[in-house]
């Protein structure tokens, strides 16, 4: 039984006092907190395992190279990748994006076409600026609508035999729009394009097959999914990852190595130079112990209960306008209150000990087409509870009694 | 009044507020008073980009002292510029130099001027004492 009051047990922080008040931690997306049971991964590993891994013959390096390939083994099952090695240990979704960027720029050519969409987190646009200034391919942007929906007969009209590479979040960052991911995985590959899609926000809330879903690439970070920061991976196809060219050279990448010529290590450790974040990659998948043991169904209930309670109750304050109302979305809820900034929002929520975000969240492309400097973004976590978001909404209107 | 004698005043005001609220609710009205930076004046070339709010500068040598009017997007980005254009305004542009903004914390406001709030306002006071450096350069 999905208990919340259990569950925020598990979360040492979450009975922080902040500004003399009760931490109500409504920041999720930008950041999850850490059950204890994830803490205590990294503290164990720390306290009995600490090694350099895939490098020793001694026995701590044996039981750390354990405990990381036995993570990694998790992930894949987690998300039923078909090969533990389609699963790369990364430093977070951003670095798995540049390893894909990086890795067709030997593949991209003047006339192909890169097909991102309106709804992308900064560092989902970036890269492929960059990729596209190095290769002289061209990108295009799949438009949004007023709820915040992509608009699918415009990315039909995008593609062509030109089109080598799709990318779109699963779920919008600034909005919590759920974007229909099958529908264009199956036009890109109709099209012979491979597909990435960016699960920072997905992975959160739902457990994506991969195998089923037939995606080329998924990436997303661990501290989205009660994992620590600074880990994340990246899926590939295994026919993919084999074509692409290693990002970054060093030790752990390779196979043979002499001045005239270095071969590559075999997969996944062609994509993992350097010594990784091995705490980290054993903590992510205490992280997804942790929420499969809860269950992502019971979560996904629970959050969405939450979102409607808090839509609900959001809407009856006036003046309150909410951005992103696609009927598909998690438990985002972005909006400004009539002639107020969302910084001065954001500030007097602060100083209740609520914590929001407020800004463009790294995607400024959705704000200039509502033509707005940004927004508060509440997001909700399967901790959270219904009495959290009466305070934000009491917040709220306080914030509008003072600021107006 | 010296830039010293203003900031103690503003320090004085202050002590009088008993909670959070009483402050924050003072500076929003400072910053709905603040008279408004002429349209001509809020340029690309006037505007500090803070990410979170916007703040536009203009800075005019009235005689040997500097006026200064401001404005921003946000209220309470607006209220502290109105308490900082209060003590920076109409100084001698040396006397703008050798202030420092150390009553903000005694005020309790610190955190809005950290360079980690991303509202404009630490680049706003370097921008102020840009202007005097750049005006008591003129004077000399
Ligand atoms: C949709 C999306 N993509 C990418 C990122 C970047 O993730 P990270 O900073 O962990 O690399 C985020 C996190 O803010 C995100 O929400």
């Amino acid at each position: 039984m999905f208990n919340v009051e259990e569950i925020r047990k598990d979360f040492p922080i979450l009975s922080r006092k902040v500004n003399g008040k009760s931490l109500v931690y409504l920041d999720n997306a930008a950041t999850s907190q850490t059950p204890q049971q994830v803490i205590d991964a990294i503290v164990e590993y720390y306290t009995h395992y600490n090694a350099n891994i895939h490098r020793g013959v001694h026995k701590l390096s044996q039981e750390a190279t354990d405990l990381y390939e036995a993570a990694r083994k998790k992930i894949q099952e987690h998300f039923n990748a078909k090969h533990t090695h389609e699963i790369i240990f990364t430093s977070g979704t951003t670095h798995g994006i540049n390893l894909v960027a990086n890795g067709f720029s030997s593949i991209l050519k003047a006339g192909d076409d890169i097909i991102v969409s309106a709804l992308e987190h900064h560092s989902n646009i970036v890269p492929w600026q960059m990729l596209c200034e190095r290769t002289g391919a061209k990108l295009k942007v799949i438009p949004m609508n007023e709820e915040g929906n992509l608009i699918l007969s415009e990315f039909d009209a995008l593609l062509s035999k030109n089109t080598k590479l799709v990318f779109l979040n699963h779920i919008s960052n600034a909005l919590g729009t759920i974007n229909p991911i099958t529908y264009f995985i199956e036009k890109a590959h109709e099209v012979g394009a491979a597909i990435l899609i960016d699960g920072a926000q997905s992975t959160p809330h739902i457990k994506p097959n991969l195998q089923e879903l037939d995606v080329d690439f998924y990436v997303t970070s661990a501290h989205k999914i009660c994992g620590p920061t600074g880990v994340g991976m990246l899926y590939g196809k295994e026919e993919w990852l084999k074509k692409l060219p290693p990002y970054q050279g060093g030790g752990e990448m390779i196979a043979e190595v002499t001045f005239q010529k270095t071969t590559y290590a075999d997969l996944p450790h062609k994509f993992e130079a350097g010594t990784p974040n091995i705490s980290g990659g054993i903590a992510f998948g205490a992280a997804l112990d942790y929420m499969n043991a809860i269950g992502f169904d019971a979560i996904q209930t629970y959050e969405n209960e939450l979102l409607h309670y808090a839509t609900e109750k959001m809407l009856e304050i006036e003046g309150l306008k909410i951005y992103g109302t696609s009927k598909h979305k998690t438990s985002v809820i972005s909006f400004n209150l009539k002639g107020i900034h969302p910084y001065d929002v954001g500030t007097i929520l602060d100083k209740l000990g609520i914590a929001v975000r407020t800004g463009h969240h790294c995607a400024q492309p959705i704000m200039d087409y509502y033509k707005i400097p940004g927004t508060v973004r509440a997001s909700f976590a399967f901790y959270n509870t219904k009495a959290e978001v009466d305070a934000l909404v009491e917040g709220i209107k306080k914030a509008k009694m003072m600021l107006s | 009044m010296s830039i010293e004698e203003i900031q103690n005043e503003i320090i004085d005001e202050f002590s009088m507020f008993e909670d959070w609220e009483e402050r924050y609710q003072y500076m929003i009205d400072l910053g709905k008073d603040l008279p408004l930076i002429e349209e001509d004046f809020k340029t690309e070339a006037n505007i500090i980009k803070g990410c979170q709010s916007k703040v536009w500068v203009h800075a005019a040598l009235n005689e040997d002292k500097i006026e200064f009017t401001a404005d921003s997007d946000a209220i309470i980005t607006k209220g502290i510029i109105a308490i900082l254009i209060r003590v920076f305004s109409n100084q001698p542009p040396q006397a703008i130099i050798d202030a420092d903004t150390s009553f903000i914390d005694q005020i309790g406001l610190k955190e809005h001027l950290s360079p980690t709030r991303a509202n404009g306002l630490v680049s706003m006071v370097k921008q102020l004492k840009m202007y005097a450096i750049a005006y008591q350069t003129q004077l000399n």
